[in-house]
């Protein structure tokens, strides 16, 4: 919440950040941004990799579902697609990152265009099924499509190199998937306030009404499969050079519904929200991990009930936010924020 | 008669006892969806339940089969009860895509709980039935598939029969059809909700049954919930004859598929991907399905 | 361009309809409707609720496909072309229900009204080249200038616009419309709810847009009093077919106007 902010021009009030104090937070934040692999363990360095790529795959999906209200059920098939166009090419045209990664966005957007088609005819629910439909079909074809994708065994990616350099190490990795990530992310932040997203957020508010007043809603759906399945696509390919190993079981529907679970607990609609439900999605069953590991002293089957509590834990967050804070960790925070913003003259 | 007829009749056969259970779970799919328009992703968990319900009757209690069968359709009304009570009813009126993620949620949510329970190892019911496959002329029919498909017929007409003719099937069906209407004419819309949830379940545990019957139970049982999708996207998400046409035509190209496809492909199996292509054709041709009525846009 | 009295150019219709006819399922909402409106002027559509004045409307919006008739704007015929297309052939719209985007503040709801006459891709908007960046910036100023300046609303433009009253969310409706600089305005009950002062300040702005801008108006209302002092024309629909048309003082005198909204007894 921005208290006296006063600002002089159209063109500073048009500006991404408006406020002095949030240019200083964008500052702090990316000097510790910068600093954290230096003073990270391995772990946290790998959790960090790790929690990058989801959150950018995630808010591609915020942009369809948050931003133009289409439902997509099928997103972690559209990361498949890049993952894969990008170890196709790394590994059997050795091609450099800088090149296979983006190929594999464009792959990417390309079957997000294809799934987006039947948005001409279909909408809501049956457009949702429509997205189940092709992620079960491309998990299918990565998994028996050998020739290409290597099947169940999957393609194995050389490190990322850029004249001889190799990024070879998680902390190499990390300066590439920041600063990948944080690019899409102000891109996205540009889109939410331009002539596109605006249209993306009529189409989900009113669509009837946005057709009426001048917004094709066709092309703009469209444009929003395209865009989401992009960002999904990206995230795939720096995902492959991470892992360097690309196997059918990293695209099932089961991530499809992680990412929905983490742009709704983080917040429909705010790219804010994606980076929190990013976060707490990941550390939360970081944490039942560490939980059980302690409980093995007292409890020797304790490790054994990892995986289903993850689950019941993962359904439990997602009900309960949903009946209970359905705008996510982002209305939450600008709650406290509200509080303190008036604190102590709150009446 | 030729040994490609008899292929082909065989198919057939398999396809429509596979199709049966397919209807089954899509009845119960559809009931959800005609009363309160929610796309229940939990169906396959709560077939899942069910099936541990009536295991658990029969391996803890040794109760008869038919009793074992009888508290799994009670408990699971109950559970389906307290699902909408508790889980659907706060979130009336809200977005659809926060309805479809809490039914995932929730699916997410019996699974862990099933597993903590009753662990992920495989169990199978006892033996109940005669072990002889069943003979249709030069067709066979394990016996496997066919008494669980006698099972779910059953339970079809029984559902069927009760939507018709019962006063709260009536209701059920009033509701669907225009709630504001139902509700003018002094029908109960929350015990109409609440009802039609117990039924999705009861039937649900029914299907569960069977494909435990079929193929053993385990927490993983509940993923062939999403086999429902291509059946009442063809039939028509608010058509329960559509889930019964659906269910059969699904198992028998399925069947088809992988009679005669499968041999094409070295290791590789159609079967699994060719309902989701039909879904897919089916959106692009006629999305309300077969059987489904359109629905009008007003502005 | 019209003068206030007097002296006119060669004045034309700007939009005709002919023969329009609508129906849902068997019930028939219009019934071979006439009209043409003579650009320039203020038409008032007016009739009993149900009459299908909000029908006609969506067909000249392209909301509704009539099953037969034809809908003329600017001379070309319109009736097979798609809603955003006649938006940016300069058809604006407000709507009965206000349909404002509730996701969006005042100031991007306004934006969004002249979305079809932007050009920037959407690769632009989100690298925001310099092109984008002056288009967006264009924008501003002249939605500024045009429309909040205009409506006096510049004190709302960071508003959500579901913290709006419902006069004040009309205007914003009424504002994005005028973002598109549309060549016609059909406004559907554009005073509907407003107190008095709300609603001398809407029939202000609806004049001036005629006026200053040479904007053609069709408008539904119920308000008589708005009605009789805004329009030049008036046409009369009831049970979706026209049964009248003139000046207010003719309308007023017509008795197939007076049975249909008091009923028999009272023509």
């Amino acid at each position: 919440m921005l208290i006296g902010n006063y600002q002089e021009t159209y063109a500073s009030d048009e500006a991404l950040f408006r406020a002095p104090a949030t240019r200083a937070w964008m500052g702090v934040a990316a000097v510790a941004a910068i600093l954290f692999p230096f003073v990270a363990g391995d772990y946290l360095l790998y959790l960090a990799n790790l929690m990058l790529v989801l959150a950018l795959g995630a808010l591609g999906l915020n942009i369809l579902i948050g931003f133009t209200g289409q439902i997509s059920l099928g997103h972690a098939a559209f990361m498949g697609v890049g993952a894969y166009g990008t170890a196709v090419l790394a590994s059997r045209f050795g091609l450099p990152f800088w090149i296979s990664i983006p190929a594999g966005g464009a792959l990417a957007t390309g079957a997000g265009m294809v799934v987006g088609a039947p948005s001409l005819r279909i909408k809501g629910l049956y457009l949702a099924i429509a997205t189940l439909s092709a992620q079960v079909i491309f998990e299918w074809v990565f998994t028996n499509w050998t020739s290409v994708t290597g099947g169940i065994r999957g393609l194995n990616v050389a490190p990322a190199s850029i004249a001889g350099f190799r990024l070879d190490t998680d902390e190499r990795m990390y300066f590439l998937i920041l600063s990948v990530t944080v690019v899409h992310f102000l891109l996205a932040s540009n889109l939410r306030r331009s002539r596109w997203g605006r249209a993306f957020v009529a189409v989900r508010d009113r669509d009837v009404a946005a057709e009426i007043v001048g917004v094709n809603l066709f092309r703009t759906k469209i444009l929003a499969f395209m865009v989401s399945s992009y960002y999904a696509g990206i995230a795939g390919g720096l995902w492959v050079y991470f892992t360097k190993v690309v196997t059918p079981e990293n695209f099932q529907l089961s991530l499809s519904i992680q990412f929905l679970a983490i742009v709704i607990v983080g917040g429909l609609g705010s790219i804010k929200g994606t980076v929190y439900g990013t976060i707490f999605m990941t550390l939360v069953p970081e944490m039942l991990k560490a939980g059980t590991g302690v409980a093995r002293a007292f409890w020797p089957d304790a490790q054994s009930y990892l995986f289903p509590l993850r689950d019941v834990v993962f359904g439990l967050l997602i009900v309960v936010f949903l009946i209970f804070e359905p705008h996510g960790l982002a209305e939450i925070w600008n709650r406290i924020k509200r509080f303190f913003s008036l604190w102590p003259f709150k009446k | 008669m030729s040994e490609g007829l008899v292929h082909l009749l065989q198919l057939l056969v398999s396809g429509i006892v596979t199709g049966g259970i397919y209807a089954l779970v899509a009845m119960g799919f559809v009931v959800v969806y005609k009363a309160t328009r929610v796309i229940n992703f939990a169906t396959g968990e709560f077939m899942m339940l069910g099936a541990f319900f009536a295991w658990t009757a029969m391996s803890a209690v040794q109760a008869p089969f038919v009793v074992a069968l009888l508290a799994a359709v009670a408990a699971s009304a109950l559970l389906g009860m307290a699902t909408e009570r508790l889980v659907l009813r706060p979130l009336l009126g809200q977005r659809p895509i926060s309805v479809i993620m809490v039914t995932i949620g929730l699916a997410a949510i019996f699974k862990g709980l099933a597993q903590i329970v009753w662990s992920g190892d495989y169990r199978s019911f006892p033996a109940i039935f005669p072990r002889s496959p069943i003979e249709l002329g030069p067709i066979l029919i394990p016996s496997r598939q066919f008494y669980p498909f006698l099972i779910a017929l059953g339970a079809i007409v029984f559902v069927g029969l009760g939507f018709r003719f019962t006063r709260t099937g009536v209701a059920m069906r009033a509701t669907a059809d225009d709630q504001m209407a139902a509700f003018g004419m002094g029908i109960d819309i929350r015990r109409v909700f609440s009802l039609s949830w117990s039924l999705a379940a009861m039937t649900a545990a029914v299907a569960g049954i069977v494909v435990g019957i079929i193929g053993g139970i385990s927490p993983q049982l509940g993923a062939i919930g999403l086999r429902t999708f291509p059946v009442v996207i063809l039939g028509g998400l608010d058509s329960i004859g559509g889930a019964l046409v659906g269910g059969v035509i699904i198992g028998v190209l399925e069947n088809l598929a992988g009679g005669y496809i499968d041999p094409m492909l070295e290791g590789t199996s159609v079967k699994e991907v060719v309902p989701f292509v039909v879904l897919v054709v089916t959106l692009m041709v006629r999305p309300y399905g077969l059987f489904g009525t359109r629905e009008v846009e007003r502005l | 361009m019209t003068g206030s009295a007097g002296v006119q150019s060669v004045s034309r219709d700007i939009l005709s309809v002919e023969g329009l006819s609508l129906s849902f399922g068997g019930l028939a909402a219009l019934s071979l409707v006439d009209l043409s409106v003579r650009e320039g002027s203020i038409t008032g559509i007016i009739g009993p609720n149900g009459a299908g004045k909000t029908s006609l409307l969506n067909c000249i919006s392209g909301f509704y496909r009539p099953q037969a008739g034809r809908v003329s704007f600017d001379g070309a015929d319109v009736t097979r072309v798609a809603p955003d297309r006649r938006a940016g052939l300069g058809i604006g719209r407000t709507f009965q229900n206000v349909a404002l985007f509730e996701g969006m503040t005042v100031l991007d709801n306004v934006k969004l009204g002249a979305h079809a006459r932007l050009g920037s891709g959407i690769v632009s908007t989100m690298l925001f080249t310099p092109g984008a960046r002056r288009e967006e910036l264009a924008l501003r100023e002249q939605v500024e200038h045009e429309v909040f300046e205009f409506l006096e609303i510049e004190h709302l433009r960071h508003r959500t616009v579901g913290s709006l009253s419902y006069g004040l969310q009309k205007r914003v409706d009424l504002a994005r419309a005028l973002a598109m600089r549309p060549r016609i305005l059909l406004l559907d009950e554009p005073v509907a709810g407003m107190n008095e002062e709300e609603t001398e300040d809407m029939a202000r702005f609806i004049l001036d847009v005629q006026e200053e801008r040479n904007v053609t108006v069709v408008l539904i209302e119920h308000d008589m009093g708005v009605v009789m002092d805004l329009c030049e024309r008036i046409a009369v629909l009831s049970f979706g077919e026209r049964i009248a048309l003139g000046t207010p003082e003719e309308i007023q005198r017509d008795p197939e106007v007076i049975r249909a909204y008091l009923g028999e007894e009272a023509a």
